[in-house]
């Protein structure tokens, strides 16, 4: 019912780079694509996690981490912005140690937050099945998924405070499935030797995230924590080198507001709306990253998208989103395409068995309809790029392929069919108006998630000190791709167990001189707000917000989507730019600055965007390697494989803001494997 | 399709607000109906008339941010949200009112958006299970029969959108409120708060101008995720209980 591994975990079949591997590798160009676009900068380190053995490295950073005097808590305050799983589990688990809290979202409600969408399951290390899975085994999945971009502490720390999350929302109330003895079930991700997967029907996101709400809650009730609800957080208050607060648009007076505390948390979510089109919810944004990233904070390999294979095609020119049809499906559907284009446009069911292809099943016998989420994508896309695409034209191309449940209808039965997979088909009826069951599914991969975020170290605090991001807004233990039902765990380790562990050290050094209204930092950052909103009030031009936003995703979905390539990319940011200058002259915005305004919601969201997408252009030229959700066209095996080159790009690619109109400036975080043996995959 | 739209407009809490009245063509049975609402203000902003202030976030049934009375019933004619709900359910030349939830307890921000933050409230006088972060004992410490982690499950699934409040001519938010009794209260995790739980939910749900149950049901009949009716007599015991118990 979910998300399959994105990689390759289970399959085994990887191999070690041999001899001649190595010598492609050398022979490998080694231009810099992005020269033109950036400047060098110095190396940057994590310079929390301790040394020594693996599986004491968390004890041993708890144990150092200074602790804030009990007494002094009620006088420390913090900022969380977000209250998505790693948000919500943030604040209250801050309020309940004391200290006081302020918890912003732009929702009405804080149990709004995106992360209510996740379907499938959060994985964790506990090994109820007997089966076999240990933390070893999970942090080592982890960091194989991640194609080798990750961090080893990182990742082992995640997979260690794994278990700990499934039993603190049981306690919660959190209804998980049950077996019939009553103990909690696990499923497997297809193919995946292990089950670890916990979930709740197809609403674990859900399920998490209103157990983490209602904690928040109860701490609200305690007056530990305070909500502030269709809040936007606009602008990050830095004074002298610390994050020490931040600038709020309330979304229904207009009014902006500053709040200051000792220590600012963004656990904002992901960008992937920088697409226009993705499974992300409609507010999802950039700006709280965006604006820290201004303002210092590096951002680290923004390139990284997670491009799910089996969405919903998008319908026509008014599409507003995707939405995601779970993964679990390829299991028993079947995905073709005609072997000729003349067949494109008929009935499937007329389409007799020989004129279809199999493609997944051709190229890759071993693991078919199962292959990862990104090979599944990018082969959808081959096929509507050789015109053989299916359901109605959009912009004068058919993007869809058949996912056909026939032959698992004929050999298990309808009825077997509708038990494992009802709601989904339902949703996809009500969404297409078509009827699955007896004609089959069109599907089309969709940005789904972003591995890229705000640079931090192993205590979760970025470049800024007390500035610090959980959540999918960090870049932290995913590397180049993250596996199914590991945002979810990541969220929830960041925000219950991680954080709250770290922040302490920091906030040992607190309370921090009280900051004055007028400091100049302050009246900087708000004055910066207000001329951007007046900006946005008094263009006065012709075009929508949307209208740009969705040019934009275009050219990111086109150019720095599924396949990338140096002229694309460059093709890419000059469009980039030019959209974003015609932008800031020709944008309307009706209505008040002074009351809610949703168009001016999304200019200043949509401002962000552009700047983020151009560094995510840059980041992709850069990266002349294929890896994770990044592919290269110019890195590619003989087969079309991705190929990843260890020897020049196993860093983690960290952004400084370089100014408006300047070059970013590249710093680079050199990873090294002291556990893991970095290896190729292969799925043939 | 071609359709005409009579939508409420109100500039904010305090200003009168009244119908207003327009036409869209070109309307695709394809588009969600907030995707239709999506090309009219496309529209209304290219002709200079401020766009239609509406909610809506993920656009998938799941966060409960949207909500609009779609010809005066919760969320339009079918048992979904508002965001799932699609063009393909009217029919071309249709006339259709889409207004704000109408509730004492949720007052409009501005044209079709509302104020639920009573619900947020109400969740804060009870509606959780004590336990701070790193106090859990082990997930399989208590085991719990699959029937009641179903039963759990199912009214747990409650999107907090509000539909039933806006649905019940008395305003009550009784379907909301056993939803959450219910979740908690069939789970051997929330035994120890029972009898508070319910007493301080139902007062706060009082406090905040939410109206009584008279067992009408139109609640759960525009509830988008079928919540059944039962959870309100659950409530009703659970509140008894806890009086019996001198709560
Ligand atoms: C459709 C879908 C299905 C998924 N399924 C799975 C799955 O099965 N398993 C899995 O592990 N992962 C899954 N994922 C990924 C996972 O759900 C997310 O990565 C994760 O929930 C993100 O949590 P978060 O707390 O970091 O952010 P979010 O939940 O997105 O929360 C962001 C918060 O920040 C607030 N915010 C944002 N910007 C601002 C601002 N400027 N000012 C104020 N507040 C702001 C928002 O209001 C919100 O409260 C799925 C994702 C999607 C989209
Ligand atoms: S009970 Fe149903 S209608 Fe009421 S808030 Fe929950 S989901 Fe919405
Ligand atoms: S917009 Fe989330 S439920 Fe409708």
């Amino acid at each position: 019912m979910t998300d399959l591994p994105d990689t390759t975990n289970s399959f085994d079949s990887s191999r070690t780079l041999d001899a001649a591997a190595l010598a492609e590798r050398e022979g490998a160009q080694q231009t810099d694509d992005a020269a033109d676009y950036y400047v060098d900068g110095d190396p940057i380190q994590d310079t929390k996690a301790p040394g020594g053995p693996l599986e004491e490295r968390w004890n041993t950073r708890q144990f150092e981490a200074r602790i804030a005097n009990p007494a002094n808590r009620r006088r420390l305050s913090v900022i969380v912005v977000g209250t998505g799983l790693a948000g919500a589990s943030a604040a209250a688990t801050l309020g309940e140690a004391g200290y006081v809290v302020k918890s912003f979202c732009y929702q009405d409600s804080p149990r709004r937050a995106h992360s209510i969408a996740a379907q499938g399951g959060i994985n964790a290390a506990k090994n109820y099945k007997g089966d076999g899975d240990s933390v070893y085994r999970l942090f080592y999945d982890t960091i194989k998924g991640g194609d080798y971009r990750s961090r080893e502490s990182n990742v082992y720390r995640l997979a260690q405070v794994s278990t700990s999350i499934i039993d603190q929302c049981v306690a919660q109330g959190v209804p998980f499935a049950r077996e019939y003895g009553g103990l909690l079930d696990n499923r497997s991700f297809g193919g995946v030797q292990v089950s670890r997967t916990f979930y709740a029907r197809g609403q674990t996101g859900q399920q998490l995230l209103i157990g983490a709400y209602q904690a928040l809650e109860r701490q609200v009730a305690a007056g530990t924590v305070k909500c502030y609800t269709r809040h936007e957080m606009v602008e990050l208050i830095v004074v002298d080198g610390r994050a020490r607060g931040i600038i709020v648009r309330d979304m229904v007076t207009g009014e902006i507001e500053t709040y200051f505390a000792d220590v600012v948390v963004l656990a904002s979510g992901g960008y992937g709306n920088v697409f226009f089109l993705s499974t992300n919810a409609m507010g999802c944004n950039v700006t709280a990253a965006w604006r820290a990233h201004r303002k210092g904070a590096l951002m680290a390999n923004p390139c990284y998208t997670q491009i799910h294979p089996t969405c919903i095609p998008v319908a026509g020119a008014h599409q507003s989103k995707l939405t995601l049809m779970s993964e679990s499906l390829r299991n028993d559907g079947r995905i073709w395409v005609p072997k000729n284009q003349a067949d494109c446009g008929k009935d499937p069911r007329e389409i007799p068995e020989e004129d279809r292809d199999y493609y997944l099943e051709r190229i890759y016998p071993a693991f078919g309809n199962l292959v990862p989420r990104d090979i599944a994508s990018r082969q959808a896309k081959n096929m509507c790029d050789e015109g053989r695409g299916v359901g109605p034209e959009v912009d004068g191309v058919r993007r869809g392929v058949y996912l056909d449940f026939a032959e698992a209808i004929d050999r298990l039965g309808r009825k077997a069919i509708e038990d494992k997979y009802d709601n989904l088909f339902d949703m996809y009826a009500r969404i297409t108006g078509e009827d699955p069951y007896t004609s089959p599914m069109r599907i089309y991969p969709a940005v789904h998630y972003v591995m890229g975020g705000l640079w931090v170290d192993y205590d979760l605090q970025s470049t800024i000190p007390g500035l610090f991001v959980t959540g999918e807004a960090n870049f932290s233990d995913h590397g180049a791709n993250r596996l199914g039902a590991s945002a979810l765990m990541q969220g929830l380790a960041d925000g219950y167990f991680v954080l709250p562990n770290t922040i302490r050290d920091y906030l040992a050094e607190g309370p921090f001189e009280k900051i004055a209204e007028d400091d100049p930092a302050v009246v900087e950052a708000q004055q910066s707000v207000k001329s951007r909103i007046e900006q946005f009030m008094t263009t006065n031009g012709t075009r929508s917000v949307d209208s740009y936003h969705r040019e934009l995703g275009h050219i990111m979905w086109e150019y720095c989507g599924m396949e990338r390539s140096e002229d694309g990319l460059r093709k890419a940011i000059d469009l980039i730019r030019s959209l974003k200058e015609d932008f800031w002259r020709n944008v309307r915005v009706l209505g008040s600055a002074e009351s809610m305004n949703q168009s001016l919601e999304k200019a200043g969201r949509v401002a962000d965007f552009f700047e983020l997408g151009e560094l995510m252009c840059i980041d992709a030229l850069n990266r002349r390697e294929s890896c994770g959700g990044h592919f290269r066209a110019e890195s590619q095996t003989e087969e079309g494989e991705a190929l990843r080159h260890d020897d020049q790009y196993a860093y983690v690619a960290a952004w400084e803001w370089g100014g408006a109109d300047e070059k970013p400036i590249l710093h680079k975080e050199h990873l090294t494997y002291e556990f893991v043996e970095m290896k190729q995959r292969s799925y043939k | 399709m071609k359709l005409n739209l009579k939508i409420w407009r109100q500039e904010n809490a305090t200003a009168p607000g009244g119908i207003h009245t327009y036409e869209l063509d070109d309307v695709s049975e394809d588009m969600s109906f907030l995707e239709m609402l999506d090309v009219l203000n496309e529209q209304l902003n290219a002709e200079g008339e401020e766009p239609i202030a509406f909610d809506s976030d993920c656009r998938e049934g799941i966060c409960g941010q949207c909500s609009l009375m779609i010809d005066g019933e919760a969320h339009g004619p079918e048992v979904t949200t508002t965001c799932q709900l699609h063009m393909r359910s009217f029919r071309d030349g249709d006339s259709i009112t889409i207004e704000p939830w109408r509730a004492d307890a949720f007052p409009i921000v501005k044209d079709l958006v509302v104020d639920r933050s009573a619900f947020d409230r109400i969740i804060q006088q009870g509606g959780y299970i004590s336990v701070n972060t790193g106090a859990a004992p082990d997930a399989h410490a208590t085991p719990v029969p699959k029937d009641k982690a179903n039963r759990a499950f199912d009214v747990a699934t409650c999107i907090g959108c509000g539909a039933c409040v806006a649905a019940c001519p008395n305003g009550s938010a009784s379907l909301f409120l056993g939803a959450k009794i219910t979740h908690l209260g069939e789970l051997p995790q929330g035994q120890a708060e029972r009898d508070t739980r319910v007493v301080n939910m139902i007062g706060q749900h009082d406090a905040e101008g939410f109206g009584g149950c008279t067992n009408i049901g139109e609640c759960t009949a525009a509830c988008p995720k079928e919540i059944p009716l039962d959870v309100i007599s659950r409530l009703n015991w659970d509140l008894h209980a806890a009086l019996r118990h001198g709560k």
